[in-house]
């Protein structure tokens, strides 16, 4: 669906109801604790495309790069919510990689701290 | 998380943080992540399903309303691996469920400060001093707006001696590094102090 198929102008909102795309499904696949800044990227090799559905695939061809699951949902123009029930299919499936974020809020790790400060003197 | 058949080690992927970036509708969020980012700021959407609230129907079935709210990010690829998001919070009140989800697990944030409508900053001063979340403020200096202190703004906004209060523009990447980088020194002090200079 591309995303001027879903809508009648950016004013109308989605036709299709958000989790008609996940099976009525609101959480992901259990195990897979996805964030909206969880980052993945293709797992596999050789992919076979026929037994995905076209919303997999639809993300599948856009984590050829590491990209986190806010990328993809804003990109896809679907809600974080509904990319992260979808991801996470991707996930249990072994298609996709996924690397949580770093555990900032309460133990930011030395070497993150002094990345993030070095990538923002760089800007 | 070790999948079945995958080719690709996930210790491989850059790691991800956050810095969320708050204030009141029009302050300035936005431009300042455009400011920063090394990509256009992105827009995406989260749906919210809430049960209806004083809702007892006789057959059971819960009456649930859906509020969809609109976020703007944008990233900074930094050095080791780690990407840095910038998530603009929504601004109205009503969507303080989603600064929730928005908070957790964020390295901290930074508050833009309006001086003509100063106190629309208030809400999001007193949600992080609440949840213990470090941050900054950036008092973005509108054109043609009586331009104030640092610390005139600090007593204004009643913020402790430690919180940085920038003042700058946010439609200038120095000023966005400024403050993020005030932001990222505080969080290092208060986290760990062997590590600041």
């Amino acid at each position: 669906m591309t995303p001027a198929a879903g809508r009648l102008d950016g004013g109308a909102g989605p036709l299709v109801r958000p989790y008609t795309m996940t099976g009525g499904r609101t959480r992901p696949a259990s195990g897979t604790g996805l964030d909206m800044i969880t980052i993945v990227v293709a797992a596999r090799r050789r992919v076979d495309w026929s037994r995905l559905q076209p919303e997999h695939a639809r993300i599948l061809r856009r984590c050829r790069t590491p990209v986190s699951v806010a990328e993809l949902s804003a990109q896809l123009d679907i809600p974080i919510t509904v990319a992260k029930v979808l991801v996470g299919d991707l996930v249990a499936a072994g298609d996709v990689a996924a690397r949580a974020p770093a555990p900032a809020a309460d133990h930011p790790e030395a070497h993150v701290l002094q990345a993030v400060l070095d990538g923002i003197r760089r800007l | 998380m070790a999948s079945d058949g995958c080719d690709t080690d996930p210790g491989d992927l850059p790691v991800a943080v956050k810095i969320l970036v708050a204030g009141g509708f029009g302050a300035g969020k936005t431009t300042l992540v455009g400011s920063v980012s090394e990509i256009a700021p992105l827009s995406t959407e989260e749906v919210m399903t809430e049960a209806g609230m004083g809702v007892d129907d006789t057959d059971g079935v819960e009456q649930k309303t859906t509020t969809t709210v609109a976020l703007d990010f944008g990233r900074i690829t930094m050095s080791g691996s780690v990407v840095l998001y910038l998530f603009g919070t929504p601004g109205q009140g009503r969507f303080w469920f989603m600064w929730d989800e928005l908070a957790a697990g964020a390295l901290g944030a930074v508050v833009v400060a309006d001086t003509r409508r100063l106190e629309t900053c208030f809400p999001a001063v007193d949600f992080f001093e609440r949840r213990g979340v470090p941050f900054a403020v950036a008092v973005n200096q509108f054109d043609g707006a009586h331009r104030y202190t640092a610390e005139e703004v600090r007593e204004a906004v009643d913020v402790e001696a430690h919180v940085p209060v920038v003042l700058g523009d946010a439609r200038l990447r120095e000023s966005g590094k400024e403050v993020l980088l005030s932001l990222v020194e505080h969080v290092i002090r208060r986290r760990s102090p062997a590590l600041s200079g």
